[in-house]
């Protein structure tokens, strides 16, 4: 039996996905809430980056899904020892790659280290070439001249491969939207491909064939190659960006989340309430706001630093340990960003609280607690998710800036500031070692770009001053 | 005019007092001395005896709050709170962890930090000034159409590669100048230009896209309308009245950053092994020199409130509508 290893991000990243989920069925029956998001759909370039985006969502719950494996069972006693690693669902998914560790450096598509080094041959002699490489192009043996056409070969089958499966994804969206516009598949398809539909399935269908291809080139060259190069220590730079994902995904999430409730609360009653509240509220948010971000950061981490290492017992794993380091990197990264939203807010609802609805329903004698809930806060809910999703690809990018300065992530964790802080250093090497770089920067730069236009489309929708342009 | 500035002086300092209490806390009270001793020595095997020595070497052996066992006054002011927190509202900022005088460094490293800040603070102005004005000369056509979704693009590329890929295009590859370091003088120049032209090349994108909605604010507005109605060309329109009124959220935007530029930028500097304030906090901060994160800490909320300040001061320079009351 595994052991399932919840870890507090992992529960708090399942919870956002059921209130999403949630909030998806909760919308479908309400005009008003689907009417914005519609919006957002119509466009290309929204729908485009939502399927990136669903993407990294999606690499992101795997990583999230922690188990130990149970050891080897010594002797006959029936109690389970497991093992000190804890894996994802992701790790059993990308299977060798976690574990097709090579000795050091090695280019993509290598089949052989870096760097010279002194081999021993047969006959006892010794010369310096470049070892070859233990699991890069494996399967060519010492045949490593058909390296092209191996790579090209698969290449060509993981192409012929999204042709078909991007054929059938046509099919079951069309079939799907037979069923509910009650009309035949084949206009359907024609539509599809003519892009006559309010939501650009053509767009998304195009979106997903390049993902579709992506994935079937890494399943198809991975196995074989270490298709991004490996790292200092031999680990597979692209086993080693997937996992940042989650990292990424949790910092971009959860942090606004974190503080969003006391965000929304301080804001709202302070701009209902007016007088010393208002006072007490701008008072706070000022005070932190005038603290430097990344020193506040820094000292925090710092003191959470001392605490763990004064508590080491207290976590099993590293993974737990840096675990918890992530999870407070968020608060505090919330900590110091709640401010613009409780701003935003304040102001909205210092204008909510003059209007007309509200007035009546203050001489009607509604309490306050529900005028705050049922008029207020839906009034400034589209405030709270334009910031949650503006702020996203900020705080990705704030990542790899803390990881930088030493008080990002921990440093046993996966995450592209690491990875661009391990790799910075080699570029001073002759010849260059890019490939780290290239890998954290390619999926950051995909990321933070879906996000970003996805973020302007929900802007657009959303904001009212946009949206009758 | 003096008497708001008074005023807003003194709302500066119950913040300032919330900030000292609240690094006070982080710093001595969620962690104690013993702590940060701990740390510095190496967490195991340290004696308690070293660990006192170096808590008195440092100033850290006092009580935290109240000096029980000294007299009259200076029950409260020996103490770590007075010695460590109140000090600092007099600029007395003491010495750091390994012992050099933080007051001293600081004014040594203004200078670098300024000769990067300042440049990168006017060109990047100027640069995104034009291109946002291009996008709203061409808006609605497919020049401002690629113009947001390039500036999108720039912004979504994160600062630490604008900073690795330029040294290593521009200084690695083409070698035309040298890939990091500072001298004093003239000779500073040939190491500023290169932390410079990046600082704003990594600002583009995020700066000409925002500046490009204030223009367009300003063009739906009424007074355009005449303007163009009155028969104006359109460059004179844009340049003469748009310009001018879209100037004013810029203008008053930067004078907020003024203050803070004497912080310089931790990235930049430390990357090109610029001597300034940025590489300073850091150093502070990967050295776990608690003394000077602390007061950075406070240096850089002062920077920020004045520039607070001076927002609105410059509000009443740049637009006469407004008055302070």
């Amino acid at each position: 039996m595994i052991k399932p290893v919840i870890l507090w991000t992992d529960m708090l990243i399942f919870l956002l996905t059921a209130v999403v989920v949630m909030f998806i069925f909760y919308a479908r029956s309400k005009p008003h809430i689907r009417a914005p998001w519609q919006r957002v759909f119509t466009g290309k370039v929204a729908s485009a980056s939502v399927v990136v985006l669903l993407a990294f969502v999606l690499v992101g719950l795997l990583d999230s899904l922690h188990f130990r494996l149970p050891l080897a069972s010594n002797g006959d006693n029936d109690e389970i020892h497991y093992a000190g690693e804890v894996m994802s669902a992701l790790d059993t998914l990308v299977g060798p790659l976690r574990t097709q560790v090579e000795k050091t450096y090695s280019a993509p598509f290598a089949a052989h280290l870096f760097a010279r080094e002194t081999i021993e041959l047969a006959d006892g002699s010794q010369i310096r070439d470049y070892p070859r490489l233990l699991y890069g192009a494996r399967s060519l043996g010492d045949a490593v001249d058909g390296k092209t056409r191996d790579i090209l070969l698969r290449s060509l089958l993981a192409f012929a491969e999204m042709l078909l499966a991007s054929a059938l994804i046509l099919l079951l969206i069309a079939y799907w939207l037979a069923r509910r516009h009650e009309r035949p598949v084949r206009v359907l398809i024609q539509d599809i491909l003519q892009d006559k539909l309010t939501i650009p399935w053509r767009t998304v269908l195009f979106m997903l064939s390049l993902l579709l291809l992506l994935l079937l080139l890494a399943i198809n060259l991975a196995g074989a190659y270490h298709v991004l190069g490996t790292d200092k220590v031999g680990q597979d730079v692209f086993y080693l960006t997937l996992k940042s994902i989650r990292t990424g995904l949790v910092i971009g999430t959860l942090t606004t989340l974190i503080m969003l409730p006391f965000a929304i609360f301080m804001g709202i009653v302070a701009g209902y309430a007016r007088g010393w509240i208002d006072d007490v509220v701008q008072y706070i948010y000022t005070t932190l706001n005038s603290i430097p971000g990344v020193l506040l950061i820094a000292a925090a981490i710092l003191m959470l630093q001392v605490f763990i290492a004064n508590h080491s017992d207290s976590f099993e794993t590293t993974v737990e340990r840096a675990d918890i380091r992530l999870l407070f990197l968020c608060i505090i990264l919330g900590i110091t960003s709640w401010t613009g939203l409780c701003r935003l807010l304040r102001g909205e609802s210092l204008k909510l609280r003059e209007a007309e609805y509200i007035q009546a329903a203050v001489s009607f004698g509604v309490a306050h607690r529900k005028i705050i809930t049922r008029h207020i806060l839906p009034n400034v809910m589209h405030v709270v998710l334009i910031t949650v999703v503006l702020d996203f690809s900020g705080l990705v990018l704030a990542e790899a800036v803390l990881s930088y300065v030493g008080v990002g992530v921990d440093p046993t964790m996966n995450s592209w500031g690491n990875m661009i802080n391990g790799a910075r250093l080699e570029m001073a090497r002759e010849p260059v070692v890019w490939w780290s770089l290239l890998a954290a920067f390619l999926f950051m730069f995909i990321l933070v770009l879906a996000a970003n236009l996805f973020s302007d489309a929900v802007r657009d929708a959303f904001d009212p001053r946009t949206r009758d342009r | 005019m003096f008497a708001y500035i008074i005023r807003r002086l003194g709302y500066a300092i119950p913040i300032l007092i919330g900030i000292n209490l609240l690094t006070f806390y982080l710093f001595f009270v969620v962690n104690s001395p013993d702590d940060m001793a701990r740390m510095h020595l190496g967490m195991k095997r340290v004696t308690p005896e070293a660990v006192e020595s170096w808590k008195a070497s440092h100033g850290y052996d006092k009580p935290l709050l109240i000096n029980s066992g000294a007299e009259s006054i200076h029950k409260l002011t020996d103490t770590i709170f007075f010695e460590k927190s109140l000090k600092l509202f007099v600029f007395d900022f003491g010495s750091s962890d390994d012992g050099r005088d933080i007051s001293f460094d600081i004014g040594q490293r203004m200078l670098p930090s300024l000769a990067i800040a300042i440049p990168s603070l006017i060109i990047g102005l100027l640069v995104n000034i034009t291109f946002a004005l291009l996008m709203a000369f061409f808006r609605g056509t497919y020049v401002d159409f690629t113009g947001v979704i390039l500036c999108v693009v720039l912004m979504s590329v994160s600062a630490m590669f604008y900073i690795i890929g330029g040294q290593y295009l521009l200084a690695k590859v083409f070698r035309l100048m040298p890939i990091s370091g500072f001298d004093g003088g003239l000779d500073a120049l040939k190491f500023i230009i290169l932390p410079v032209v990046i600082g704003v090349v990594s600002g583009i994108g995020a700066g000409s896209r925002w500046y490009r909605t204030f223009f367009l604010e300003e063009a739906g507005k009424d007074y355009v309308r005449t303007a163009r109605a009155k028969g104006l060309a359109e460059s004179l329109v844009l340049f003469r009245h748009i310009l001018r009124n879209a100037l004013i959220p810029i203008v008053t935007g930067v004078v907020s950053l003024l203050p803070l530029l004497f912080m310089g930028s931790l990235l930049l500097e430390s990357f090109f092994a610029v001597p300034g304030l940025g590489s300073y906090t850091i150093d502070g901060i990967q050295n776990q020199d608690f003394a000077i994160v602390r007061v950075m800490v406070f240096l850089g909320s002062v920077l920020y409130i004045i520039g607070l300040i001076m927002v609105d001061i410059a509000y009443t320079i740049v637009d006469p509508r407004i008055r302070l009351t």
